[in-house]
């Protein structure tokens, strides 16, 4: 049975038009990479799986709950089997890093202190992170507020990971440590994830499958070799990071590309 | 002449709904927070931080603010009552205009300039940087977690802040009718509270809620809705103070007329 399941997910956001008549499936245990440009409508999926945005037309089903008519408690629950962690890592900066990967446990478990504490070391060792629960976010590097990010969400324990664009705007290596950790939880944590990124080494490494989503739909869906190799132009384009091609169409100048 | 008038018509259409879709978004985050605060818990911690930041922060500015304009008040009043021989009079002129108009109004000018701002970028902030998206996944409604801490804090401190406001102003012009317009002590006193009654000080109180009010629902909209990083912050910022400042002047007057008419 599908974990994650987008049906015909349409969605408007300030005049564009930018899922349309989308559908997305993701098996159990599964690591999804959905791959596109900037702007393409990458985050607004996850938001949706997450019911941060309604949409306007479709379904949205998470271990077989359609999650629009869930409300109150039960949206409390799915929240909980969730962990989304956000582009730019999204901690409470007048939170230590301690309360931010407690929070879940602060605000709504009646949990002893001591309790809490040990499974904040927990979810933070996880992360490869030790001693640093009285650091306040903004004394944290991009690389560190990451994987913070990171323990936040597994804290709970959850059935499904969301990653936005985990290893933009981190160093080479930190990626690919960033990269192992997403395997490392994947076997550890028996997670279902989708990962959105638009670094293809990142997407090759994590991924058991890998959608691409472009102008409002998934436009191509298989394993890395799959993608790797695929004779769709648009694919072609991206994977390989030509400014040129059908992507790209029709607009006069590369700088117009640029975001 | 025409392709002129055209253009006028539709971006005064557009105004319009954008005023529309203002208010409706004031109106449903009022009934949201309401909601909440008419549910259970409430996170008392938060709302005494919120409290403390609002109310025994701005008391310094506050005070002082209205310290000067008590003393104003008495200087300026002096100046027409000088003439008619009238100056045990400023007193109750002081007074009256402080508790009535200016105590409530300055107050929550100064508020909505001090913590409306703060509110309205600390939570744009939160927006932009999807802080207030995570807050939401890890299972806390932000209306209920930033929102109604704010707007019962501001709601309570307003009347407390606005009473020191009133006393501290009345001072300044008590300091400036004995030291200076050598008006009797006892009798400045006399004065002072002699005219005033109950009904000046209670209308001037009543209003105050209000405006913390105006004040908290303006500020975390305003905050909630910030789009476009921190360009969209300073905008929203701005949109948020000279808002509430014309919110706060039509309650007022609103209010006033409404006192005018079923209570005198
Ligand atoms: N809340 C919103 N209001 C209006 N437009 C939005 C909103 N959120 C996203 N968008 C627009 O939707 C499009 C897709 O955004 P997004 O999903 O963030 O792109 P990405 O694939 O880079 O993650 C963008 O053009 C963005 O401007
Ligand atoms: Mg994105």
């Amino acid at each position: 049975m599908a974990m994650i399941e987008l049906v015909d997910v349409s969605k408007n956001l300030g005049g564009k038009q930018v899922l349309d008549r989308m559908s997305l499936s993701v098996e159990e245990g599964e690591t999804k990479v959905i791959i596109g440009r900037s702007g393409v409508g990458k985050s607004v999926t996850l938001k949706h799986i997450v019911r941060l945005l309604e949409p306007d037309a479709g379904e949205v089903r998470v271990d077989g709950k359609d999650v629009l008519s869930i409300k109150g408690k039960e949206l409390n629950e799915l929240h909980m089997q969730i962990g989304l962690v956000f582009q730019g890592g999204a901690l409470f900066d007048s939170l230590t890093v301690g309360e931010n990967v407690g929070f879940i446990l602060y605000e709504h478990m009646s949990i002893s202190q001591d309790e809490i504490g040990r499974r904040v070391r927990e979810s933070l060792a996880l992360v490869g992170l030790y001693g640093i629960e009285n650091y306040m976010p903004a004394d944290l590097s991009g690389g560190m507020k990451k994987r913070v990010a990171l323990a936040r969400a597994i804290c709970t324990r959850p059935k499904i990971i969301l990653y936005d664009e985990p290893t933009t705007g981190v160093d080479p290596i930190t990626a690919d440590a960033i990269n192992l950790l997403i395997d490392e939880l994947h076997d550890k944590l028996k997670v279902t994830s989708i990962v959105v990124t638009h670094d293809m080494r990142s997407a090759y490494k994590v991924a058991d499958r890998i959608a691409m989503l472009y102008d409002g739909k998934i436009i191509a869906e298989g394993t890395p070799d799959e993608i790797r190799y695929s004779h769709n132009p648009y694919v072609h384009q991206f994977i390989t990071g030509a400014a040129h091609g059908p992507i790209t169409e029709g607009q006069s100048s590369i700088i117009k590309n640029i975001d | 002449m025409i392709l002129f008038k055209k253009n006028y018509y539709i971006s005064l259409g557009e105004k319009v709904m954008v005023s529309v879709y203002f208010f409706g978004g004031l109106f449903n985050l009022t009934f949201q927070t309401l909601s909440f605060i008419h549910g259970k818990p409430l996170g008392v911690r938060r709302i005494f931080e919120q409290a403390k930041k609002i109310g025994v922060d701005s008391l310094p500015i506050v005070s002082l603010v209205s310290f000067f304009i008590g003393m104003i008040l008495a200087l300026q009043t002096a100046y027409i009552m000088q003439k008619m021989s009238s100056e045990i009079y400023i007193a109750s002129i002081v007074a009256v205009s402080l508790t009535r108009e200016l105590g409530p109004v300055i107050t929550a000018l100064i508020v909505a300039g001090r913590c409306g701002a703060g509110i309205t970028a600390e939570l744009g902030t939160m927006t932009v940087t999807e802080q207030v998206d995570a807050l939401a996944t890890l299972g806390s409604n932000p209306i209920k977690y930033l929102v109604v801490p704010r707007y019962l804090s501001l709601t309570i401190m307003m009347p407390i802040l606005t009473l020191f406001a009133n006393a501290i102003g009345i001072f300044g012009g008590y300091l400036i009718g004995v030291y200076r317009l050598s008006i009797r002590s006892s009798l400045y006193m006399n004065m002072t509270f002699q005219t005033l009654v109950y009904k000046d000080i209670f209308t001037g109180l009543i209003k105050t809620i209000f405006f913390g009010m105006i004040i908290a629902i303006i500020a975390c909209y305003e905050g909630l809705n910030v789009r476009g990083g921190a360009e969209g912050v300073g905008k929203a910022t701005t949109r948020s103070v000279v808002n509430t400042f014309i919110m706060i002047i039509a309650a007022d007057c609103f209010f006033t007329a409404l006192f005018y008419i079923f209570w005198s």
